[in-house]
């Protein structure tokens, strides 16, 4: 201490310092090694009620301290949840030990190598009796590069007084055919999505696949070799189907901008027919009612079916939705990963998560569990659904083939059987040779 | 006959003084402490503004996508070709020059109206009237973009049922179906939202015009159109202009608006909006970047239009007149 400075000065000097150093301490604390305990692994989730962190929990406690599974929000749509991970992927983020993961989008993040492979026995344990639907969208080239968690497939939902006066058997499959007939006849609409969103490129697959074609025909292709099957009998059907729904205002005057939600409130209402959606409807439909929101005999009025045919006679190809679970290739703990994931999508989770959340089983024995058929009476059609439905296309350029097709088929009205498929197939076809903006 | 008070000849006669000073030493140390002070922010701002820049410009010059790392390599101004050759980059850029020109003009004749009546109000209303006018614009975009979605969003909204005597307007109008009523709900919100800056900008011009002029011009017989026309205005110009430039900036940089009510669908996509969908939403961060590369372009060809040719004076808003 310098002999002129006075002691009072020299005190306050030296508390400051002892406060600094230990405020130096605590912030450096935070930068320290992580507090002990097990390994932590965290899980990118979709948003649900809950579910899947309740999973979190509940994996977490029968690990027996071997890790901790936190759970960690991504974005409400898959689009952009897609965006999100695909950049922390293509960043080498270490955090991405579990992530949920919408199966159209597998491709993309499987091709360059962002997943870490499936070990082969914990393939063979949770595949075993996954539906062939499922399992075919968590593929890439013939391996499995995720696994198959809870599967969502589209049914026809209908209104059975509309379909009594129609004078449709709903007890076997029914054709688009039938059903526009039947909502043009009684003035009523029909439920399906013609935003220019997601759900158009699901409902525009759908409707090529049920007549047995494919939107892509080389799913694993480069970009500038990828052959598209738009221009087919298949694709005329398809926009044949969305233009006269369009065009005839069958869909109501909101369509253009309805996805699933719009479209079950317009089912919901006096003009209700039919409508393909995911089974989300049912749940909400009896919130609905116990709300007082809903008229209690509306639950009485509706029925369900199998996705309807595009071809009278071939069997239709649902929408497959779902989640699968994929690991980070930067992970630092891939073996724990895989094993908190066997614990996530065992049967009697699937099970609970489909009773609590309403989200299906992608293991078809879960269906036969007491719980699910007594909440969930659409269960056995839901599980036959799966089985013969398609994925969309399983291509690393997914995004741009689903925007190609929603710029060019929304509104429905705007769609021309004679131009409209060979548009999309050029426009999509440009866009990948890299010639085009999308 | 104008009455102005000449900014710009004052500012060349202050060049012309400050030209002939000989710097003292303590000027010259003060200076040297302004630069010392204002050194590590522009350093910062140089690093957090220009580097993004510069980098975007680089990748601009690559055939390059994130989740093909592997594929990248050097294509030159292809990327630039295939955007300055495509209908969208075209329609896009037609739709912000739409949105940009028709929501400043508007806010500039709302926002002149708001700033008079703020200007002339009882002082005993005109703290609770600025206020009242502040409001919109302290409500964050996304949340007004959504308030504006849900009013006229045929589903939850109540214009539709409020304003049925309207010939074109009735319960079935699907605002967000068509190109000129998406763009008049996105115009209409920007307006609301914006209009109090505006407004803000052209009172404290107002607030600048002696009122000797204004006195001189009643005490001549200027009738009130008069005095507007060859006093008011013209000493606001510069104010006007402040307000324009930083207006035309902002509308042309538009996204959330259009983000959050239509996506960009059926004829609606901003220039913003397909940078955000090609270098986010497709991970093209070559492509995207060209497309981030014009939109700045564009942008400072604003800037420059309106500081040269319309003669903007950025330092004469504190009323250097």
């Amino acid at each position: 201490m310098p002999k002129n400075q006075p002691p009072a000065a020299a005190r306050r000097r030296r508390r400051a310092t002892v406060v600094a150093v230990a405020a130096a301490g605590l912030l450096l604390s935070g930068c320290g090694p992580a507090e002990e305990g097990p390994p932590v692994l965290t899980w990118y989730i979709n948003p649900d009620d809950g579910g899947q962190a309740a999973l979190a929990q509940k994996c977490t406690a029968d690990a027996g301290g071997d890790y901790r599974i936190e759970v960690t929000l991504l974005p409400s749509d898959a689009s952009s949840q897609r965006e999100q991970l695909a950049r922390r992927l293509a960043a080498g983020d270490t955090s991405l030990d579990i992530m949920s993961l919408d199966p159209p989008f597998i491709p993309e993040l499987a091709e360059p190598g962002f997943l870490a492979p499936v070990p082969a026995d914990v393939a063979q344990r949770t595949t075993g009796n996954t539906l062939e639907g499922a399992l075919a969208g968590a593929m890439w080239k013939d391996e499995l590069v995720t696994v198959p968690f809870w599967a969502n497939t589209q049914i026809l939902w209908y209104r059975k007084s509309v379909a009594e006066a129609a004078g449709l058997d709903m007890s076997g499959s029914v054709t688009w055919d039938q059903i526009i007939d039947a909502a043009r006849d009684q003035d009523k609409h029909l439920g399906v999505q013609g935003a220019r969103a997601e759900s158009m490129t699901v409902w525009v697959n759908a409707l090529i696949e049920s007549s047995g074609e494919n939107i892509v025909t080389n799913p694993e292709a480069t970009a500038d070799e990828v052959r598209l099957g738009l221009e087919s009998e298949a694709g005329r059907k398809a926009a044949e189907i969305v233009s006269t729904i369009g065009r005839e205002g069958l869909g109501g005057p909101g369509l253009p901008t309805q996805a699933e939600n719009e479209s079950m409130l317009q089912f919901q209402g006096q003009r209700g027919s039919f409508m393909v959606n995911w089974p989300f409807v049912w749940p909400a439909t009896n919130a609905g009612v116990d709300a007082g929101n809903l008229d209690a005999s509306l639950i009485e009025d509706i029925g369900w079916g199998v996705y309807p045919q595009t071809v009278e006679g071939t069997p239709s190809a649902p929408p497959l939705g779902g989640i699968n679970l994929g690991v980070g290739s930067e992970s630092r703990n891939p073996e724990l990963a895989y094993q908190a994931i066997e614990c996530i999508v065992s049967t009697e989770n699937q099970v609970e998560y489909f009773v609590t959340n309403g989200n299906p089983p992608s293991d078809s024995t879960a269906y036969d569990d007491p719980s699910i058929i007594e909440q969930f009476p659409m269960a056995e059609t839901i599980r036959e659904s799966l089985d013969q439905s398609a994925p969309r296309p399983q291509t690393p350029y997914y995004n741009e083939v689903s925007t190609g097709i929603q710029q060019n088929w929304a509104p429905p009205s705007g769609v021309d059987p004679d131009t409209t498929p060979k548009n999309t197939s050029d426009f999509i076809t440009e866009v990948l040779r890299g010639e085009r903006l999308l | 006959m104008t009455t102005t008070t000449g900014p710009r000849a004052e500012a060349r006669r202050s060049r012309n003084q400050n030209q002939k000073i000989v710097l003292s030493d303590r000027r010259r140390a003060e200076r040297r402490l302004g630069w010392w002070l204002a050194g590590p922010a522009f350093v910062i701002m140089l690093l957090v503004t220009l580097y993004p820049i510069l980098q975007a410009v680089w990748d601009s010059l690559f055939n390059f996508r994130l989740t093909a790392p592997d594929d990248r390599g050097f294509i030159g101004l292809k990327n630039y070709a295939v955007i300055l050759t495509d209908p969208v980059f075209w329609n896009g850029l037609g739709v912000t020059l739409l949105i940009t020109v028709v929501t400043v003009v508007v806010e500039l004749v709302l926002g002149f109206a708001l700033a008079l009546v703020m200007s002339k109000a009882l002082k005993s209303v005109r703290g609770w009237l600025r206020t009242a006018i502040l409001v919109p614009y302290g409500i964050i975009t996304v949340v007004s973009a959504f308030a504006w979605f849900y009013m006229f969003d045929i589903n939850s909204g109540f214009v539709n049922s409020w304003f049925d005597w309207v010939p074109g307007i009735g319960e079935e109008t699907n605002w967000f179906a068509g190109t000129w009523t998406s763009l008049f709900v996105i115009m209409a919100s920007e307006i609301w939202k914006t209009t109090p800056f505006i407004s803000l900008l052209l009172l404290a011009g107002l607030a600048q015009v002696p009122d000797e002029l204004t006195e001189a011009a009643k005490v001549d017989g200027a009738t009130w159109w008069q005095q507007m026309q060859r006093v008011i205005l013209p000493n606001m110009k510069a104010a006007i202009m402040v307000a324009v430039l930083f207006r035309a900036l902002d509308a042309f940089r538009i996204f959330d608006n259009v983000f959050i009510m239509t996506g960009g669908a059926y004829g609606t996509e901003v220039l913003s909006l397909l940078a955000y969908r090609t270098s986010i939403g497709r991970l093209e961060i070559g492509l995207g970047s060209a497309v981030s590369v014009l939109l700045f372009i564009c942008v400072l060809l604003i800037c420059f239009i309106a500081i040269k040719l319309f003669k903007v004076d950025l330092a004469g808003t504190r009323g250097g007149k």
